[in-house]
């Protein structure tokens, strides 16, 4: 065969080649077997085995115990199916709550300063941020949360933003999912206390605040004598501009209302779309004084039997506001009350007195009101309340002008519930859901009319009530307050816990309790107890998880979370620099696992000091902190992250400064030194 | 092609020059025995030609991945490294490994990165003229990209164990984490890292162009040696 060497010389570099070829298809051949974990076995559970049935024994569980345990217990990795945002109470914040492990996800700091988050511990923005939301000339430290509210398209939660009003101030916050954070705090320039916030229309066009306690408006003086003439309600129609994430003061608008005490409120969607609803308590216009020998207050705000249900036809309003039919008190626009009734936006109906939630059935054919001191729950209808309207037929109207409609002509049904009805909310399959306060249990009943198809239950009918544990207030059913209700969970917010927890002295914890609602007719469960020990909640939303869309790091490293864009002082490695101007010294500095740069920072005592950090890190949860001692500072620098400090070196010193977050084996050693000569 | 490149030798001026020529391109098919044999003319063509193909194709694909498993990263960590960059989690391994003070990931093999895409287009012509010269010659101009992979891998491997041997004494970790040669392919250990090495789709074209090669040399020997040797 071989021929000649030339031949020889052929056939060695095929065959080298061949080998080559063969030799490493083995070798990549074996590369390939790279270990890939095989997902665990799935057992399929068909009988509790042995060892199931001797714990749950030991411990003492019933079968129904052990039903509720498995619909609630999340293995290690499991997600939660729904994201609860509940109200943190008078903590001012909000807290994220997994559904239905009901384990607790983050506390969001809003109105109150958050260390952890480095929420107005230090960082210029979010100091900013707070320090807009003053009411007065005072540094406010905390807040009432009451209502959040996620933004919705189509009347749908969108997973987009988050509103919450402090009660206290009566404030709003904005909260971008994206990242979690608050991003503004608006203070009310006309009210002092607003209860009904927030509540938004079904596309997020506006944020609804409705009023509580009435004051002069623009926060003033006027005698308590001069009540009815000096002392005014008010709910407010916040403008969100979606596209930056924040409220638009400018094109906001508040209406003047006679000062009755505005409560929850409820935007309409659907048949009801372009209206808002909140009802009213107080329409006796008491004005307490039981130190004077005058009636107290939870006397005389509960003299007669019927309140008033505002129904405020909010599309003209805000053409009446476009139309510059408004007044302005501390710059911000209102609809006087004349005006409004002139313009035909209010129209008030009888409600069962002091009553509490006013919410729209999913479709928005229905307001539903509870009477709180009524056993029943007022449904009434949107056709109804239309075509009454559209005749003018008033039974008279109220001392301020404003047309009242006969309750007759707009009320549906009344459904006996129990006692103390307070909240409703709705689920898919027709059934809505009301907590009963003086009861402490959840009632359900079944909706007629066009909910009537989707029970086999009689419409308008209590079918049930499952007692929780104590004196329940608000009930969040997953996606319950939208056009598309989700059903199958449903959480009473109970305000007293008394027995159910450790004993942790004398101020007890409140408790969430999980219930499961999948199941028709009188079937409802108890699943869970969730002690909340951080302030006392009022309302939740309980969204299904996969519709946030929230980053697990910053989209760039040197971001401003408080503008969603690029920071205008980021820093990379290598361009760390310290620079001053007279006694201003600027500091760029990056922070990395496990160091800052530069790790001296010397100044002089009494330099101006603005401090940038980034921190450079792309991996998700490397989080860095960056504690300042006696300066009172402390960052939470996520990963992408820059945050500002500035302050006055006004003490001379070393101040070792460190990361406060346990960022990796060496975060002992990821400190430094901030010298301060004298 | 062919016919221009017979033209050029026709009228080649110089007798000493074409010789030289025609010795080094080989003989030309004749047009009968074309028609009578196509397949066995077409067959190198067309194997040199793919492997050709194959070596500018595996320039737009990775052609090895580096996979580092620790707990604290679930979805592990993940370099892939073309022939002239690295992408994937380059930044966090980069952060990682100031600990044990190895170098940035970006200063390795940076002439070979910089001249890669037009050394192995050039290697890639080579192998493309062959199919125009019938004679050993062929294989000469294919050597380069035959042996591309293997001059792959073994640079690769240099690289690592300079980077693995030439650690800072200074870093953080360096008492803990002593000089070390991380495998170019197949599985190894650092710290609380288990790593593992593997080629990529970018490399196994580049293979397929090696086997390409050596087969489609055979059919060149087998379809012109004959037409040379008459």
């Amino acid at each position: 065969m071989m021929r000649n060497p030339t031949a020889a010389c052929r056939w060695f570099l095929a065959i080298v080649s061949l080998a080559l070829m063969v030799g490493g298809t083995a070798v990549t051949g074996c590369q390939q077997q790279e270990k890939v974990e095989a997902p665990a076995q799935v057992h399929t559970v068909t009988g509790l085995g042995d060892d199931a049935g001797k714990v749950a024994q030991e411990r003492n569980l019933t079968p129904h115990d052990v039903v509720a345990a498995l619909k609630t217990y999340m293995p290690s990795g499991r997600l939660d199916d729904y994201v609860m945002f509940a109200s943190g109470g008078h903590s001012g914040q909000v807290l994220v709550i997994g559904v239905p492990s009901m384990r607790l996800l983050k506390v969001i700091g809003v109105f109150t300063p958050e260390p952890w988050q480095g929420w107005g511990t230090g960082s210029v923005a979010t100091e900013a941020v707070l320090r807009a939301g003053d009411p007065s000339g005072r540094k406010t430290s905390w807040g009432d949360t009451h209502h959040p509210a996620l933004s919705e398209t189509d009347g749908a939660y969108d997973g987009q933003f988050l509103f919450i009003g402090d009660k206290a101030n009566s404030r709003l916050a904005v909260i971008d999912l994206r990242d979690f954070e608050t991003k503004q705090i608006l203070a009310n320039p006309l009210a002092m206390s607003s209860h009904g916030a927030a509540f938004v229309t079904p596309n997020t066009d506006y944020v609804v605040e409705g009023g509580q306690y009435a004051t002069p408006l623009g926060v003033r003086y006027a005698p308590i004598e001069d009540y009815q003439k000096s002392y005014r309600g008010l709910v407010t129609f916040w403008k969100f501009d979606r596209q930056k994430g924040r409220i638009d003061r400018d094109k906001s608008f508040a209406m003047e209302l006679p000062p009755y005490w505005q409560d929850l409120c409820d935007a309409g969607k659907l048949e009801s779309d372009g209206w808002v609803f909140c009802n009213s308590f107080n329409t006796e216009m008491a004005t307490g004084g039981i130190e004077k020998n005058q009636p107290p207050f939870e006397a005389g705000v509960s003299q007669r039997d019927m309140d008033y249900l505002h129904i405020i036809n909010l599309k003209r309003a805000a053409e009446v506001a476009a139309a510059g039919k408004v007044e302005t008190v501390n710059g911000f626009r209102y609809i006087p009350l004349q005006t409004s009734i002139a313009e035909q936006l209010l129209y008030f109906a009888p409600e069962p007195k002091s009553p509490h939630g006013v919410d729209v059935t999913p479709g928005g054919e229905y307001l539903v009101v509870a009477g709180k001191l009524d056993p029943h729950v007022t449904v009434y209808s949107m056709a109804k309340i239309k075509d009454a309207i559209a005749k003018q037929s008033f039974e008279k109207k109220d001392p301020y002008g404003v047309p009242l409609l006969k309750f007759d002509d707009v009320k549906e049904v009344q459904v006996e519930l129990g006692l103390g009805p307070l909240h409703t909310q709705f689920d898919a399959q027709g059934y809505a859901y009301t907590t009963l306060f003086l009861d402490s249990a959840v009632a359900r009943w079944s909706l007629g009319g066009a909910y009537q198809s989707k029970h086999s239950d009689p419409p308008w009918k209590l079918l049930t009530k499952l007692p929780v544990h104590y004196n329940v207030g608000h009930l969040a059913a997953a996606e319950g307050d939208t056009t598309t209700p989700n059903g199958k969970y449903l959480v009473a917010m109970d305000k007293w816990s008394i027995d159910r927890f450790q004993n942790v002295g004398p101020l007890l914890p409140q408790n969430f309790q999980l219930i499961d609602i999948s199941q028709p007719g009188d079937r409802l469960q108890l699943l869970y107890d969730m002690p909340i020990g951080i302030g006392e909640p009022h309302y939740a939303q309980i969204v299904k998880a996969d519709k946030l869309h929230s980053w697990e790091a910053y989209p760039e490293v040197g971001w401003d979370p408080h503008q969603q864009a690029k920071h205008a002082s980021a820093t990379v490695i290598g361009k760390e620099r310290v620079e001053r101007k007279g006694n201003r010294v600027e500091v760029w500095m990056t922070a990395v696992r496990s160091h800052f740069t530069p790790e001296h920072v010397e100044i002089r005592k009494g330099d101006h000091v603005v401090w940038h950090i980034t921190n450079v890190e792309r991996a998700r949860d490397a989080t860095h902190g960056f504690a300042l001692p006696y300066y009172n500072i402390n960052l939470s620098l996520e990963p992408g992250e820059t945050d500002t400090i500035e302050f006055d070196a006004d003490r001379d010193g070393a101040f070792s400064f460190y990361c406060s977050e346990f960022c990796s084996a060496l975060h002992l050693e990821m400190a430094g030194y901030m010298l301060v000569k004298p | 092609m062919k016919a221009r490149i017979r033209t050029a030798l026709q009228y080649a001026e110089r007798p000493a020059l074409r010789a030289t020529a025609r010795a080094v391109v080989g003989p030309r098919v004749p047009a009968h025995e074309l028609r009578r044999r196509p397949l066995r003319y077409w067959l190198p063509t067309l194997l040199l030609g793919a492997a050709a193909a194959c070596l500018v194709a595996s320039i737009f694909l990775p052609y090895w991945k580096l996979t580092l498993h620790a707990p604290q990263y679930p979805k592990g960590l993940h370099v892939h490294a073309y022939l002239d960059r690295m992408t994937g989690d380059v930044a966090e391994i980069d952060a990682l490994n100031h600990y044990i003070g190895m170098r940035r990931l970006d200063e390795a093999a940076r002439l070979e990165r910089s001249l890669s895409i037009i050394a192995v287009s050039v290697i890639a012509l080579l192998v493309a003229a062959a199919v125009f010269i019938h004679t050993r010659f062929a294989a000469y101009l294919s050597l380069p990209a035959a042996l591309f992979p293997a001059a792959f891998l073994v640079d690769l491997q240099l690289w690592l164990r300079h980077f693995g041997t030439h650690l800072d004494p200074r870093a953080p970790l360096s008492q803990a984490i002593k000089p070390f040669v991380p495998p170019v392919l197949g599985q190894g250990f650092v710290g609380q890292f288990s790593t593992v090495a593997r080629v990529e789709a970018g490399f196994h074209l580049a293979l397929a162009a090696t086997a390409a090669i050596a087969v489609g040399l055979y059919f060149h020997w087998r379809a012109y040696r004959p037409l040379a040797e008459r």
